[in-house]
C-alpha cells in the first residue's frame, strides 16, 4: 500500500486541542470535524488539505486529550498519512484504529519541505521525496498494525475477530 | 519486574514480560464519559456484537458538558443513557450522582491496586495514585474493549522518581509534578511508566498522589504509579468491599532512569502558556495580569485543594477586575465543602461556585475565555485555545497560587501575599 500526497508541515508538540478544539467535541460527524481541523494553528488548513496531503510533524505529535475526533478531523480534512518524529501514544493508537496510517521518522521534519511530493510505503518504512530524489527511512509498521490498516481499522478488524465478516 | 511489568504480566496471564514486548491483556475496568462515550457507542454498534463483554466492568460518568450545555450535548447524553440501560450497565453516575470522572471513579470504589484500567479519557492515568495501571484510550479502542474485554499493550520502559523532604507552606504535589514535567519536557516520558517513590510520596495524602498521577500524561507517559501502601489500602477499603491483591515492584526491578527531587526546596510553580513544560516559579510572574481564576478539575478540585484555596481566601476579597470560578470535583466533595463552610468563604470572597464539572477546563462550557483574556487555573492543560479563544492564555498553578492571584489580580506566589 503506497500513499502519496503533498507535504504540509507543523512543528513539535502539536496537541489535540489545536487539532480539534473542545468546543467541537459534541460532534461525531467526520465531515463537520474536518472543517475545523487544526483551525487553532492554521484556519486555512482544511482548504489546503482538501486535495489529499501528508502531514509532517516533529516530536510528540498529537499530545493531550484522548479525543478520537482529532485523527478523525485530520483524516476527513484530507490527510492520508501522518509522519512525525514521535507520537503521543493515544493519538497514535487512535490514528491506526480509524485507519489513518501514522509513521515515525526521525528525519522527516528536518528534510521534508512544505509542498514536497511524497510517496510513503508503510510496510517497508520508506518515504520518497520524489520532487528532490530523496528517500527517507521511517520505522516500518509491524505486521499486526499493517493488518489493521489493510482491513480499514479496528472496527472491521474486531468484526472479523467475532466472525461478522 | 517493576510494577508496570508485573501488572501487565498478571493481566496477560504470563509469568514474565519485558519492555518493548507486545501483550494482549484482560481489562479489569473500563470507563467512558459523556464526551467520549457517544463515539464509543457509535463504534460499538458498527462492530455489531450486540452485547458488551461484561457490564459489571464498565463505568459511565457524566461530567464534561453537565448539565447539558446545548441541545446536541443533551441528545448525545440521551443516547448514552439508552445504551447503558440496554446493556445492563449498573455503574452509571449521571448528573447529580457523581461529578468529575477521575474523582468519582475511585471515590465510588472502582479502583483496586494491581488492576489494569482503561478509560476513554487521557487523564485516566490518575488512578495510578492507588496502585493501578491505568491509561487513556480512544473511543473506537474502547468499543473493541467493550466487545472483547482485551487490549494490546506494548510493555513500557519505566522511570523512577525518588522524592524526599517535606513540602513548604502553600507548596503542594502540584508544584512537584509541574517541576518534573518542566524537567522532562512535554514528550519527555513518552510511552513510559513513571513510578513515584521516596518519603515525599509515602507521606503524601491520597489527594496529593492523585494530582501527581493525573498529570503524567502531560509528560507523554503511558501511566504513573505510586506503590500501594497502608494509606492506599485504607482509602480503597473505605470505598469497596471487593478483595484486594496489591502488586509492588520487585526489589531488583529495573528502570531506565531515576530522577531525584528534594521537595523541601520547591516553591510554588506555574506552567506558562502554551505548553505544560514551560514552568517557572510563581514569584517570577508577578507582572502577569489575570482576568479569571479557575479552581477545580480532575487535577485540583479535591477536598485538600479546596481547603487550601479557602485558607488563602478567608476574610479576603477577589480583585475587582477578576472573576473566580470554583468547581468541586464531585458531589461528595460538594457536600463536604458545605459541611465545612468553605462555600461561604468562596462566596464572601466574590467567587462563583459551580456544580462538579469538567466544563471550564476544556473550554467546553461555563467560563470560556475571550480573545486576549488570561486565566490562572488549577487544571492540567494550557494549550492554545484550551479554555476558549485561541488568543486567550492559560497559566497552571496549585490552588493556593490560583487563589492568591485572584486576590491581587496578578500571578502571585501565595507566600508573598501580604499578611492580614
Amino acid at each position: 500500500m503506497a500513499i502519496s500526497g503533498k507535504a504540509i508541515k507543523f512543528g513539535d508538540n502539536i496537541n489535540t486541542d489545536v487539532i480539534i478544539p473542545g468546543k467541537y467535541l459534541e460532534s461525531i460527524d467526520p465531515e463537520e470535524l474536518g472543517r475545523h481541523a487544526l483551525e487553532g494553528l492554521d484556519p486555512t488548513f482544511p482548504q489546503r488539505a482538501r486535495e489529499g496531503v501528508i502531514l509532517i510533524g516533529g516530536k510528540n505529535f498529537g499530545c493531550g486529550s484522548s479525543r478520537e475526533q482529532a485523527p478523525m478531523a485530520l483524516k476527513s480534512a484530507g490527510v492520508r498519512c501522518v509522519i512525525a518524529e514521535s507520537f503521543a501514544r493515544i493519538f497514535y493508537r487512535n490514528s491506526i484504529n480509524i485507519g489513518l496510517p501514522a509513521l515515525e521518522c526521525s528525519e522527516a521534519s528536518e528534510k521534508v519541505q512544505e509542498g514536497d511530493l511524497l510517496s510513503v510505503d508503510p510496510k517497508n518504512g520508506t518515504i520518497e521525496v520524489s520532487s528532490r530524489g530523496l528517500t527517507l527511512k521511517a520505522f516500518p509498521l509491524p505486521q499486526f498494525i499493517l493488518n489493521l490498516l489493510e482491513v480499514g481499522g479496528l472496527i472491521p478488524h474486531v468484526r472479523g475477530l467475532i466472525g461478522k465478516q | 519486574m517493576n510494577i508496570f511489568e508485573k501488572i501487565l504480566a498478571r493481566a496477560s496471564e504470563r509469568k514474565e514480560v519485558t519492555p518493548g514486548e507486545i501483550v494482549e491483556a484482560n481489562i479489569d475496568m473500563a470507563m467512558i464519559h459523556d464526551l467520549t462515550g457517544p463515539l464509543t457507542v457509535d463504534s460499538f454498534r458498527k462492530i455489531g456484537s450486540g452485547r458488551v463483554w461484561d457490564p459489571k466492568r464498565i463505568v459511565v460518568i457524566f461530567d464534561h458538558l453537565v448539565p447539558a450545555s446545548t441541545i446536541r450535548a443533551a441528545t448525545l447524553q440521551k443516547g448514552l443513557r439508552e445504551f447503558i440501560k440496554e446493556q445492563g450497565i449498573q455503574s452509571l453516575y449521571d448528573i447529580g450522582q457523581g461529578g468529575v470522572c477521575h474523582q468519582v471513579f475511585h471515590e465510588k470504589g472502582h479502583v483496586r491496586p494491581g488492576e489494569l484500567i482503561v478509560g476513554a479519557d487521557s487523564h485516566t492515568c490518575t488512578y495510578g495514585a492507588l496502585g493501578a495501571f491505568a491509561t487513556g484510550i480512544g473511543s473506537t479502542e474502547m468499543a473493541a474493549v467493550f466487545t472483547t474485554g482485551k487490549m494490546w499493550f506494548k510493555v513500557p520502559k519505566a522511570l523512577k522518581v525518588q522524592a524526599t523532604g517535606a513540602f513548604k507552606r502553600n507548596t503542594t504535589s502540584k508544584d512537584l509534578i509541574l517541576k518534573i514535567i518542566g524537567d522532562t519536557g512535554e514528550g519527555g516520558a513518552i510511552y513510559k511508566g513513571i513510578e513515584f517513590t521516596g518519603s515525599a510520596f509515602t507521606n503524601m495524602s491520597i489527594d496529593g498522589r492523585l494530582t501527581v498521577c493525573n498529570m503524567v500524561v502531560e509528560a507523554g507517559a503511558k501511566a504513573g504509579i505510586v506503590p500501594p501502601d497502608n494509606r492506599t489500602i485504607t482509602y480503597v477499603k473505605t470505598r469497596t468491599k471487593r478483595s484486594l491483591k496489591p502488586i509492588r515492584s520487585d526489589r531488583d526491578a529495573t528502570y531506565e532512569d531515576t530522577l531525584e527531587y528534594d521537595v523541601s526546596r520547591l516553591t510554588p510553580q506555574v506552567a506558562c502558556p502554551p505548553s505544560v513544560d514551560n514552568v517557572k516559579p510563581a514569584s517570577e510572574l508577578s507582572n502577569v495580569k489575570i482576568d479569571q481564576v479557575f479552581i477545580g478539575s480532575c487535577t485540583n478540585g479535591r477536598m485538600e485543594d479546596l481547603r487550601l484555596a479557602a485558607s488563602i481566601l478567608r476574610n479576603r476579597e477577589i480583585h475587582s477586575d477578576v472573576r473566580m470560578i470554583v468547581s468541586p470535583a464531585s458531589q461528595e466533595i460538594y457536600r463536604q465543602c458545605l459541611k465545612e463552610g468553605l462555600f461561604r468563604i468562596f462566596m464572601e470572597a466574590g467567587a462563583i461556585v459551580t456544580n462538579a464539572t469538567c466544563g471550564p477546563c476544556l473550554g467546553g462550557h461555563m467560563g470560556l475565555l475571550a480573545p486576549k483574556e488570561v486565566c490562572i487555573s488549577t487544571s492540567n492543560r494550557n494549550f492554545i485555545g484550551r479554555m476558549g479563544s485561541p488568543e486567550s492564555e492559560v497559566y497552571l498553578a496549585n490552588p493556593a497560587t490560583a487563589a492568591a492571584s485572584g486576590i491581587t489580580g496578578n500571578i502571585t506566589d501565595p507566600n508573598e501575599l501580604r499578611r492580614r
